[in-house]
């Protein structure tokens, strides 16, 4: 499999499948693994970075859950294709910044990635559709301890897998949930449920990692604490506060639903006609009314339009996306075109 | 009861403010609180905090760990102030010390209870950088924390006289 084959088919969490779907998008963990007495990649040199990665690249290449799997070193891919596995989160905005002794493994399906001299030597993620991060842990858990049969990570008994961070040593483990809560935002809600969760020692993210914004709608929880606490116990916290949050946008769809119908009716035709007719649209409000059309499709309003579809289009939008679709670099104001377009013949 | 600053509002919020040793209890209403919060977080920025957690363990660790260096890496402490990443999986032994109050801060806990890897590697040979001097200094500090904890002051103060005393004879 090629880099350019992953456009030709829709990316595991934004299949629109899985456990609470409606209003949990998709569920992902990654675990932080280091190679014992090897310097971490911000302090190695070069010649130890680019042992790491032969070794690391060695291992998964042997690897019997990353078979058909697509291995790419950094500095043999150009801007648009790293900006196109950000957006595909295969990779973090961070590892895309610098290329030297840098890779990154995709599975077949794009379910599990591991980014290569990273923060970590290895930052093994498992991505599933949907509140799934029980099946997500057996699928990185068994692809971890294959890895760890040839390759020696930096362990303790004491403090559990050692990572360049001290915020992540012991599991090694962050798992996040990416919500799409619409309605607590249009109740008024959401920045009292976010203040819970930051008391509650979770971290709130938007929909592209670390200090982006909560664009459209969208929220990613995860846990904070790393040491401790058993993987297994992570995640059933995680799994806990969700439920909550899940039950919350639930109460406010409904009071949405019953209370002020035709305003929310109103808005989703908007959303809908605008992507239907506008001929130049940027990123930011393409995200914010196709968040309105998947609520309209959710409840029941938008009928005919696959949910799929709506998840590919947020996708399918983004900068590197339009840019491998037309095979070729585009401005901004290029950009703004192609997007219309592209979204008129898919809503068409 | 009515909230202190507004004087409109029935008062949620329940604060104990300290301000140049002196004692003030303040009642709120949540808008009010609010505000106060903002202005309490204008005081206290993000940076100050962490900057306060890498000296976790008393106002005495920065003398003590300056020119503490990993064996394996080469990273010292200051080093790792700096960045916030440490250098290798050694510098958990070389900075133990220092790090185990960090980490106690950061995930209220410093023993792993997950997963290990099927292949462990070896316990490192690799002992702290910094001697038994030190320990016997750090030991004191712990007793020091828990003596604050306790409201016993009295103790408190001749554990900080003790810990300076030890200090000055490892300066010299």
């Amino acid at each position: 499999m090629q880099l350019n084959d992953l456009l030709k088919q829709t990316t595991e969490w934004l299949k629109g499948t899985g456990p609470d779907s409606d209003i949990v998008i998709s569920s992902r963990i990654r675990l932080a693994r280091n190679l014992d007495k090897v310097p971490f990649p911000h302090w190695a040199n070069k010649k130890q970075g680019e042992r790491t990665m032969e070794i690391v690249l060695k291992a998964a290449g042997e690897n019997e859950y990353l078979k058909k799997s697509i291995y790419l070193k950094l500095s043999e891919l150009d801007n648009i294709d790293k900006q196109f596995l950000v957006e595909r989160h295969l990779m973090s905005h961070e590892h895309a910044l610098k290329s030297e002794n840098k890779a990154v493994v995709i599975s077949e399906e794009e379910i599990a990635s591991i980014m290569v001299n990273e923060e970590d030597h290895l930052r093994i993620q498992v991505m599933k559709s949907g509140l799934d991060l029980s099946e997500a842990n057996n699928i990185i858990n068994n692809i971890d301890t294959s890895l760890s049969k040839g390759l020696p990570f930096a362990f303790s008994d004491e403090l559990g897998y050692l990572t360049a961070c001290p915020t992540n040593v012991g599991t090694g483990m962050r798992g996040s949930v990416m919500l799409h809560l619409p309605a607590l935002v249009m109740t008024k809600q959401i920045n009292k449920v976010l203040a819970a969760i930051t008391k509650l020692s979770f971290a709130t993210r938007g929909l592209y990692g670390e200090g982006t914004q909560a664009a459209g709608n969208f929220f990613q929880i995860s846990n904070q604490v790393s040491l401790g606490q058993n993987e297994e116990e992570i995640i059933e916290n995680i799994k806990a506060i969700i439920r909550q949050i899940v039950e919350q946008e639930n109460m406010a769809r409904s009071a949405l639903m019953q209370n002020n119908r035709q305003i929310l009716e109103d808005r989703i035709y908007r959303a809908f006609g605008i992507l239907k007719s506008a001929y130049i649209i940027n990123s930011a409000e393409t995200i914010e009314m196709l968040s309105m059309l998947r609520l309209g499709q959710d409840l029941g309003i938008i009928k005919n339009i696959d949910r799929r579809l709506i998840n590919e289009l947020f996708i399918l939008t983004q900068p590197a996306h339009l840019q491998k679709i037309e095979a070729k670099k585009l401005s901004a104001q290029e950009r703004d075109v192609k997007r219309a377009a592209l979204i008129r013949s898919r809503l068409g | 009861m009515l909230c202190d600053i507004c004087g409109k509002s029935v008062a949620t919020v329940h604060l104990t403010e300290i301000i140049d040793d002196q004692m003030a209890e303040l009642h709120l209403c949540e808008n009010c609180a609010r505000a106060k919060s903002m202005e309490m977080e204008q005081q206290f920025g993000l940076a100050d905090l962490l900057a306060g957690l890498s000296n976790l363990g008393g106002q005495v660790e920065p003398q003590t760990s300056a020119g503490a260096k990993c064996p394996n890496c080469g990273l010292t402490y200051e080093n790792f102030k700096k960045v916030g990443r440490l250098g290798c999986n050694e510098c958990y032994q070389s900075f133990s010390l220092y790090l185990k109050p960090l980490l106690k801060k950061i995930h209220g806990s410093i023993h792993h209870i997950g997963k290990s890897p099927v292949n462990k590697p070896q316990e490192s040979p690799v002992k702290p950088v910094v001697k038994a001097k030190v320990s016997q200094v750090q030991e004191l500090k712990n007793q020091l924390q828990s003596a604050i904890q306790k409201e016993e002051f009295e103790k408190a103060a001749e554990l900080r006289d003790k810990i300076k005393e030890l200090e000055k004879k490892g300066e010299t």
